[in-house]
């Protein structure tokens, strides 16, 4: 069996080598990195120890972003979900114009969010944009929803919604189709409601499609930013700051890479905190083969 | 009325909202700029904003550019998943197990997330600014591996043993007796990957600098940033264009599509 192993271990390593030089290896050198000062020209980055993390805590744009990704994520994450969920249900009943219906909720999906940025950015316009046409028709004033801070973050969190809950939807669709229906057959025979179907059968039957689609639903609540590097550059006041835009505008605008490589750190704790959260909770309640 | 028909109705008042912002820059992008922001069902259809955003910018090299990302990445994908997924699906190794989790890390942490480190390696290896550098972190793939690695768990071992038995050596057996029958997973995961990659922005944004490597998402940006002040008619013809091939690739699809992900095995 020894030939086996070198065997399953050549099949591996193509796709091990190219994983580890992008996504570990990197991983592992942005903690070497954030130890070190930004080199200079030819000046290379000399030892600094904690000073980069020392530096990291006086600076308030970090703590800006960490807080608006933290209400970014809490909010996107529950609602994109939870809305899939719901679309996936319903497109899973017969209706006339069911696919069309489907075809809606997915679209968003298809389309780059650097477009999608571009249409959603003249509806928030003021005046003219379809979002104070109809407020001004409901009798409210013009609003310029990407210059308040107030309600910058919330536009971008619907743009996130709108984006993804149709690519969710699909994962639970797939697993909704796949059930048995005899299963429903027998629930409806027992006079069971709706409700208690759900509950009881579909919800529990959906545990590793949830598991799947908030492990996507989490990183995507850091890692897509697209629409604020389009819509509002962070802005305004650093009211739509996310920590991966504080990140890309600290290492590639003012080319500070020592300071971007310390905030990725700190990204990829939340991140690997977050991993052990999600299978920790929701893993114990999931069978796979 | 029935719940039924409320749940219709709600499926219905949904999908209308959903597909709203696409159905408007449809028709901006087809009506002259003075009916940008009025909507009146007499106004004129024009194909004109198509031309005019095709000149004024270099398009035609987006389009080749994302085209060829799109095709390096998909093939190397495949390439590099198939026999991955084989390994961790039918074969017996000591730290089969901890590999595989140690791939299935990169679901966790995109190489998006990584873009300092990253663009270091870039300028290291002197690639930077080329259409290789936005492929490479992206050739190997937890998702595709996770992925196929569901499917061949579900082809029969009788089949894999009778191809053994005829003769079959381990890649013949790969090629001949899993991927064709991973066919449907193939097809979701590359609808998934195109999109991916012909939606991907940061990554091309930094590592790009150039007409003859950027590809649409970031020319599309460079583009609507720049000089167009708010002609909306243009941005939105533009924005069709550059999302038409893949929207009509989805729309054939469809179908196959979710039965896909049905078989796929991520439930």
């Amino acid at each position: 069996m020894r030939g086996d192993a070198l065997k399953a271990w050549a099949l591996i390593l193509p796709s091990l080598v190219m994983l580890v030089a992008f996504t570990h290896w990197p991983a592992v050198a942005t903690l070497w990195d954030s130890l070190y000062s930004t080199p200079r020209g030819s000046r290379p980055g000399i030892f600094v120890g904690a000073d980069n993390y020392l530096d990291l805590l006086d600076d308030p744009v970090f703590f800006t972003a960490l807080r608006n990704n933290a209400y970014y994520a809490l909010v996107t994450i529950p609602a994109s979900v939870l809305l899939s969920l719901v679309m996936a249900l319903s497109v899973n009943a017969k209706f006339p114009g069911r696919a069309l219906v489907r075809m809606a909720y997915f679209t968003p999906t298809i389309l780059p969010m650097i477009a999608v940025a571009n249409i959603w950015l003249f509806f928030f316009t003021p005046d003219y944009g379809l979002f104070d046409q109809i407020m001004g028709g409901l009798g409210f004033g013009r609003h310029n929803w990407l210059g308040d801070s107030a309600t910058a973050l919330p536009a971008m969190m619907l743009v996130a919604v709108w984006k993804e809950a149709g690519f969710f939807m699909i994962f639970y669709l797939a697993a909704l189709q796949s059930m048995p229906p005899d299963l429903a057959e027998v629930a409806r025979i027992e006079g069971s409601s709706r409700w208690n179907f759900f509950r009881r059968v579909t919800w529990p039957l959906l545990m590793p499609t949830t598991l799947f689609v908030c492990v996507n639903a989490v990183i995507n609540a850091f890692r897509l930013i697209d629409h604020i590097v389009v819509m509002t550059r962070g802005g305004p006041n650093n009211a739509t700051n996310l920590l991966l835009y504080h990140i890309y505008e600290t290492g590639f605008r003012f080319w500070d890479t020592a300071a971007a490589a310390t905030m990725t750190v700190a990204l990829l704790a939340i991140l690997g905190a977050l991993a052990a959260l999600q299978f920790g909770v929701l893993g114990r309640r999931t069978h796979y083969r | 009325m029935s719940t039924r028909r409320l749940e219709m109705i709600g499926a219905w008042v949904l999908g209308l909202l959903w597909v709203m912002p696409l159905a408007y820059a449809i028709w901006t992008a087809f009506h002259g700029s003075a009916y940008a922001t009025h909507f009146s069902l007499t106004a004129p259809l024009t194909l004109i904003n198509f031309p005019h955003a095709w000149d004024a910018a270099p398009f035609a090299r987006y389009f080749l550019n994302t085209m060829i990302l799109v095709a390096v990445v998909l093939v190397a994908q495949f390439a590099l998943c198939t026999p991955a997924a084989y390994a961790f699906a039918r074969m017996e190794f000591r730290g089969r197990d901890t590999v595989f989790a140690i791939v299935l890390l990169q679901l966790m942490v995109a190489p998006d997330v990584l873009l300092v480190a990253n663009y270091r390696t870039m300028a290291q290896m002197g690639v930077v600014d080329t259409i290789g550098a936005i492929a490479l972190p992206y050739l190997g793939s937890a998702f595709g591996i996770f992925l196929l690695r569901q499917t061949f768990r579900q082809v029969p071992q009788e089949l894999d043993d009778a191809a053994r038995l005829e003769g079959s050596s381990l890649l013949g057996r790969i090629w001949r007796v899993y991927v064709p029958l991973a066919r449907p997973t193939y097809l979701a995961y590359g609808l998934v990957a195109v999109s991916y990659h012909w939606n991907n922005f940061l990554w091309p944004l930094v590592i790009t600098n150039s007409v003859s490597t950027r590809p649409l998402t970031v020319g599309l940006s460079v583009f609507a940033s720049t000089d167009q002040g708010i002609d909306w008619t243009i941005i939105t013809a533009a924005t069709l264009m550059t999302s038409g091939p893949l929207l009509l690739a989805f729309l054939l699809f469809q179908r196959q599509f979710v039965a896909s992900f049905m078989r796929a095995g991520i439930r």
